[in-house]
C-alpha cells in the first residue's frame, strides 16, 4: 500500500514539476530538466508499481533490482559488449558503410548504372533484410564474423542510396563554376561534391548506426558462441531470468544512444559550415 | 519508361551473379561426392549438380521458385491452400500480425503526436524520449516480450504485433509530429481571422497539410511492422510464419526454404508498401497535393 501511494506521489510530484519547468521561458536548464524528471518519474512509477502490486520479478523486474544485476555481471556484460559490439556491429559498420560509399562514387560516375541500381537499392533497403541472417550464419559460421556480415547487408543499401543522392546535391550552377575553374573529375568530387554531400553521408551513417546493433543482436538469435548480447537475452528469457535481460537491453540502449551520439558529434565537426547546423 | 531498361540489366546482373555464386558457392560439395563416388565431373556436369542439390549452401533462382510454387501455386490447386506446409498459409500468419501492429502503431503515434504538438509539457518531456528511444536497438527485447506476454497468459497473435507496433509507431509520431507543425504562421493567422475553433483548426488545417508527412512514415513503419513481426516469430520456437519458416529452416540446413521464406517476406513488403504507396497517391490527388 504504502509502495503505491509512493508511486503516486512521486508521479504528482513529476508532473507539477514539469507543467511548472515547462511555463518557464525556455532555456538549456528547462530542456534538459523536463525530460529527465520525466524519465526519472516513470522510473520510479515502475518501482512503486512492482513492488506495490507485488509483480513477480519472472514477468518485470524492479529498476533497483536490475540496477544490481548490472552491477554484479559487469563482467559477463563487457564480454557481451566486446563480442557483439565491437566485433560484430562495428566492424560490420565500417565495411558496410565504406564499400557503401565507394560503390556509390563509382555509381555516380556512370548514369547507366545510376539509373539501374538506384530503383534496385531503394527497393532492396525496404526489405525486411534481418531475414538474411540465418543464411550468414550458415555461411559464416556461428562466430562473430556472421553478425558482421550481416550487420554489412543491412547497412548497405540505406548508405548507399543516401551517398548517391548527396553526390547529386550539387546544382547546375556550382558544377558549372568549377568547369571554367577547369577542374578535373576528381577535384570538382574533392572540393564541390563530396563536401556538399556530408549532410547526406551523415543522415545515412546515422540512420544506420542503429540497424547495426540490430542486425548484430537479432543474427545472434539463429546462432551464436555462449557469449554475445543477442545470445544472452535469448537463453536468458529461456531460464526466466529477467533481471539480467533488462541489463542487457540497458547496455543495448546505452551503446546505440552513445553510437548515434558520437555519429552526430562528427557531423557537428564536420559540417559546421552547413546551414542545418548553424542556428 | 526510360529507366526500365537499365534497371531490367541490373536485375538480369543480379541473376548471372546469383548463378555464378551457386556455382561457386556449391561446387565444394558436388566435387566431394563425385570423389567418393569415384568419378570426375565434366565442367557441365558440375553446373548441373550445383544447381540441382537438395540442400545447396546458396540454392539456385529456379530451385527457390520451383520450392515458392510447390508451397502456394500446387497447394491451391490441390485445395489445401491454408494447410501447415503451405507457404500462403505462413505468410498469413506474419502478415496479420504486421497488419494489426502497424494499425495499432499508426493509431497510437497519431495520438501521440497530436498529445505532443498541442501539449508544451508533453512536447518537452516525451518528444526526446521518442527521438533517444529510435537509436535503441528495439528488436532486442522481442524475445522478452513474447515471452512475458506468454507468461501473462497472453499468446499468438498479439505480442507478435506489440513487436510490431513497438517499431511502427516511432516513425509515425516524428513524421506526424513534423506534418502537424507545417502549416506556416500566415495560415494559422488566417484560420484565426476566419474565427475558426480549435477543433476547426485541427481538422482543417493541420490534418490535411500533415498528410505527405504521414504518408512518407507509413511506408516506412509498414517495412518495420514486417520486420517486426517476422523477429517476434522466432522466439516461439518455430510454431507459425515466415520468421518460424526461416528458424526451422536455419536449424534443419533447408537453404531452399529459407530462401523461399525470405523471399516470400520481401514479396510481402513490396507489395505492402506499394499498397501505401497506391493509396497515398489516390488520397493526394483528391486533395489536389499531387506534384
Amino acid at each position: 500500500m504504502m509502495w503505491i501511494a509512493i508511486g503516486v506521489i512521486s508521479w504528482l510530484i513529476g508532473w507539477r514539476a514539469n507543467v511548472w519547468l515547462a511555463a518557464q521561458p525556455t532555456s538549456r536548464f528547462t530542456t534538459l530538466m523536463v525530460p529527465v524528471i520525466f524519465g526519472l518519474t516513470l522510473v520510479m512509477i515502475w518501482e512503486a508499481a512492482v513492488r506495490g502490486f507485488e509483480i513477480s520479478p519472472v514477468l518485470l523486474p524492479a529498476p533497483s533490482v536490475i540496477a544490481v544485476t548490472f552491477v554484479q555481471s559487469l563482467d559477463i556484460l563487457w564480454q557481451d559488449f566486446v563480442q557483439t559490439v565491437i566485433k560484430g556491429a562495428l566492424s560490420g559498420y565500417i565495411l558496410g558503410c565504406g564499400s557503401a560509399f565507394l560503390i556509390a562514387i563509382v555509381i555516380d560516375r556512370f548514369p547507366f548504372l545510376q539509373r539501374g541500381l538506384l530503383p534496385v537499392g531503394n527497393f532492396v533497403a525496404a526489405l525486411p533484410i534481418v531475414g538474411m541472417a540465418p543464411i550468414l550464419v550458415m555461411w559464416f559460421g556461428f562466430d562473430w564474423q556472421s553478425k558482421a556480415a550481416v550487420v554489412v547487408v543491412m547497412v548497405f543499401f540505406p548508405m548507399l542510396v543516401n551517398t548517391v543522392e548527396g553526390l547529386q546535391a550539387t546544382d547546375k550552377m556550382q558544377r558549372d563554376l568549377m568547369r571554367t575553374y577547369a577542374s578535373s573529375y576528381m577535384q570538382t568530387l574533392l572540393k564541390l561534391r563530396l563536401p556538399a554531400a556530408m549532410p547526406f553521408i551523415f543522415n545515412g551513417l546515422k540512420i544506420t548506426t542503429t540497424l547495426a546493433l540490430i542486425g548484430a543482436i537479432v543474427a545472434e538469435f539463429f546462432g551464436s558462441p555462449i557469449k554475445g548480447m543477442g545470445f544472452r537475452i535469448s537463453t536468458s528469457v529461456g531460464q526466466l531470468a529477467l533481471d539480467l535481460v533488462w541489463a542487457e537491453i540497458v547496455v543495448a540502449a546505452i551503446v546505440g544512444s552513445a553510437f548515434y551520439g558520437g555519429v552526430a558529434k562528427l557531423e557537428k565537426a564536420l559540417t559546421f559550415w552547413h546551414p542545418s547546423q548553424r542556428g | 519508361m526510360r529507366n526500365l531498361f537499365p534497371i531490367l540489366t541490373v536485375v538480369a546482373a543480379i541473376f548471372v551473379i546469383w548463378y555464378g555464386a551457386a556455382v561457386a558457392l556449391n561446387a565444394p560439395w558436388a566435387k566431394d561426392q563425385a570423389k567418393r563416388a569415384g568419378v570426375e565431373l565434366t565442367f557441365s556436369e558440375l553446373v548441373a549438380d550445383t544447381w540441382s542439390q537438395k540442400k545447396p549452401k546458396l540454392p539456385a533462382p529456379h530451385q527457390v521458385t520451383a520450392e515458392i510454387w510447390k508451397t502456394t501455386g500446387e497447394m491451391v490447386a490441390k485445395g489445401r491452400a491454408f494447410s501447415k506446409r503451405s507457404l500462403i498459409y505462413h505468410s498469413w500468419i506474419t502478415l496479420s500480425a504486421t497488419m494489426l501492429g502497424f494499425v495499432m502503431g499508426t493509431g497510437f503515434g497519431i495520438l501521440l503526436a497530436i498529445g505532443i504538438v498541442y501539449n508544451r509539457v508533453m512536447d518537452m518531456s516525451v518528444m526526446p524520449w521518442v527521438i533517444a528511444s529510435q537509436t535503441i536497438p528495439i528488436l532486442a527485447i522481442a524475445p522478452m516480450i513474447i515471452v512475458v506476454l506468454n507468461a501473462v497468459g497472453i499468446s499468438g497473435l498479439l505480442p507478435k504485433a506489440m513487436i510490431s507496433m513497438y517499431l511502427s509507431f516511432f516513425p509515425v509520431v516524428v513524421g506526424m509530429v513534423k506534418g502537424l507543425r507545417s502549416p506556416d504562421q500566415m495560415q494559422l493567422d488566417q484560420m484565426r481571422t476566419w474565427n475558426a475553433t480549435a477543433g476547426q483548426q485541427f481538422w482543417r488545417l493541420r490534418l490535411p497539410s500533415s498528410m505527405p508527412f504521414l504518408f512518407a512514415s507509413l511506408k516506412v513503419a509498414m517495412a518495420a511492422s514486417l520486420v517486426g513481426a517476422i523477429v517476434g516469430e522466432l522466439p516461439t520456437g518455430a510454431v507459425a510464419g515466415l520468421g518460424a519458416r526461416l528458424l526451422a529452416g536455419s536449424y534443419y540446413g533447408q537453404t531452399i526454404q529459407i530462401w523461399s521464406a525470405l523471399i516470400m517476406a520481401a514479396a510481402l513488403a513490396a507489395c505492402l508498401v506499394a499498397m501505401i504507396g497506391m493509396i497515398q497517391r489516390m488520397t493526394l490527388k483528391r486533395m489536389g497535393m499531387a506534384q
